[in-house]
């Protein structure tokens, strides 16, 4: 079964009745109601469940955001969720950030432009990363980089050390990391 | 992982009634660290008892001037809030010091206090660890500890507490309300969190079943300059190797308050009582400063391979220091 994995220990059991639970997520727009394995994540979930492989498996441990998705439009490690807790929550991975009618998002063409990957393997969460930045920083919240001086509420605007402190939880071993802040420069409203 | 039961209590009462039905069990926040210890197989609970939905998520102004913060607010959210950048700014500061903007969407106010140490033997189940197993002994105190304690360790621990958060809120003299079978109670931030004496085991002073439903931020700091400074091996997204939070009030010339905490040092918050009280009535001077801090340190036992913590954070105490004067006073 899917859901025996990373317990590094080998006592993984099958789940009896109390240890599962029916959950439902919207998907991107679409509903989804499974009965799952309380230690369900909800990348694991997305990728074995649902066939949605954008996001990736990196550390499985909340340290390499190659598993980021949004949550009620908010960025998140989908390795450290359960999907169990997530029980009507709105979740978009990088298959749903494109609008209706769109092909790609305005980050996934500026990435594409700019060259911002090498394997590709961390670009979902690079983009569902990048996304939610675009978010908070349009929402007034700053980072650690952030003049604490700024008036709390207006936009912060983001040049290339706000960029980069704010995708720090995303790790790319190849290294594309000039070209993924121009990427995201691109996309500054 | 091991299979467990999920409940979701629709309220804090609710939620110390599933304590008490299920012993075994953890209260599930925001799980980013929780839900990896239970995959590292070092947290085994039975039940998780879901307390994201409680309502506990709000920032509240109080009228003596105070403000109570949800238990469920999230890392992100409480950075962000207006009053307390504005009248707190060292807590915002220090929450936006931690981790990566994922995680801080997720993680909550009260979970961020209950997290665990990083210490990697504690992490490892292979490895020898009091803290996971009382007696298995320490891997540390003779392995890899460059990142562990300079005060208050025991023999049978030498881990530091991961928080920032944490640090700001021992230092600005906040209080950790708690709910339990006996009711709702109080403690002060400074004292939530222990050294390890001999019962590593126990980080805090929360008592089985004790839910955090918030923290108050007093009157008595806010609006006061205060600022948290972090030394780290990069830019971003690691754990501090020293860190200081640090408030001050100078009136007629001298200090007439002063709250200095610092992080990654020892087990807890180290609450650099000793300093402030050097402090208290003297001018806030370079040389002041410099007294204060070193009769906070000259206690501190490095080992091996981690004295380099005791010079890196009388630098960071003294920079946070002089920077909180207002430079009419200088």
């Amino acid at each position: 079964m899917g859901s025996q994995q990373h317990g590094g220990s080998g006592q993984d059991t099958a789940a009896s009745p109390r240890h599962r639970s029916d959950t439902t997520l919207r998907v991107n727009g679409t509903p989804r109601t499974l009965t799952v394995d309380n230690r369900r994540v909800l990348l694991d979930l997305l990728r074995e469940d649902l066939g949605l492989i954008g996001a990736k498996k990196g550390c499985d441990h909340g340290q390499c955001g190659a598993c980021t998705v949004l949550v009620d439009g908010r960025r998140v490690n989908s390795c450290l969720l359960l999907a169990v807790a997530l029980d009507g929550c709105e979740i978009t991975t990088v298959e749903g950030l494109a609008g209706d009618g769109e092909e790609l998002h305005p980050l996934q063409r500026a990435f594409r432009k700019r060259d911002a990957f090498q394997c590709g393997y961390c670009t979902p969460g690079q983009l569902c990363s990048a996304a939610g930045v675009l978010a908070e920083a349009a929402a007034g919240h700053p980072s650690h980089v952030t003049d604490p001086a700024r008036p709390s509420g207006e936009p912060v605007p983001l040049d290339r050390e706000e960029i980069r402190e704010r995708l720090s939880g995303n790790l790319c071993r190849c290294g594309a990391y000039p070209h993924i802040v121009e990427a995201v420069e691109d996309v500054i409203p | 992982m091991k299979t467990f039961a999920y409940v979701r209590p629709g309220s804090v009462e609710e939620a110390a009634a599933a304590f008490a039905d299920h012993p075994g069990a953890r209260y599930l926040g925001g799980g980013t660290n929780l839900v990896d210890l239970m995959k590292l197989g070092v947290e085994r609970p039975e039940t998780l008892i879901d307390v994201t939905r409680l309502p506990l998520d709000t920032v509240e102004e109080l009228p003596d001037g105070a403000l109570r913060v949800g238990a469920m607010v999230r890392n992100s959210d409480l950075a962000a809030h207006p009053v307390v950048r504005d009248r707190w700014p060292a807590l915002s500061q220090a929450l936006l010091a931690g981790a990566s903007g994922q995680l801080r969407n997720a993680a909550t106010t009260g979970g961020n206090l209950l997290q665990r140490t990083r210490c990697p033997y504690f992490q490892d189940l292979g490895k020898p660890c009091n803290k996971r197993q009382m007696g298995s002994g320490c891997g540390a105190r003779e392995g890899v500890h460059r990142d562990h304690a300079v005060l208050g360790h025991s023999p049978h621990c030498i881990a530091t507490h991961p928080s920032d958060m944490a640090v700001a809120l021992s230092a600005l003299d906040a209080r950790v309300e708690l709910h339990g079978a006996d009711g709702p109670r109080s403690v002060p931030a400074a004292d939530f969190h222990r050294l390890p004496g001999d019962h590593p085991e126990r980080d805090t002073e929360i008592r089985p079943g004790e839910l955090i439903t918030g923290v108050v931020l007093p009157a008595a700091t806010g609006g006061l300059p205060s600022r948290y400074r972090k030394a780290r091996d990069r830019a971003s997204y690691a754990f501090a190797l020293a860190s200081v939070a640090a408030v001050l009030r100078v009136s007629d010339g001298v200090v007439a308050q002063a709250g200095i905490a610092f992080g990654a040092l020892a087990h807890r918050p180290w609450r650099a009582r000793r300093a402030e009280a050097a402090l208290l009535g003297a001018a806030p001077t370079a040389a002041a400063f410099e007294h204060a801090v070193d009769l906070e340190l000259a206690d501190a036992q490095p080992l091996r391979d981690n004295a380099y913590k005791v010079p890196l954070a009388r630098r960071l105490a003294l920079d946070v220091l002089a920077g909180l004067v207002p430079s009419a006073t200088l």
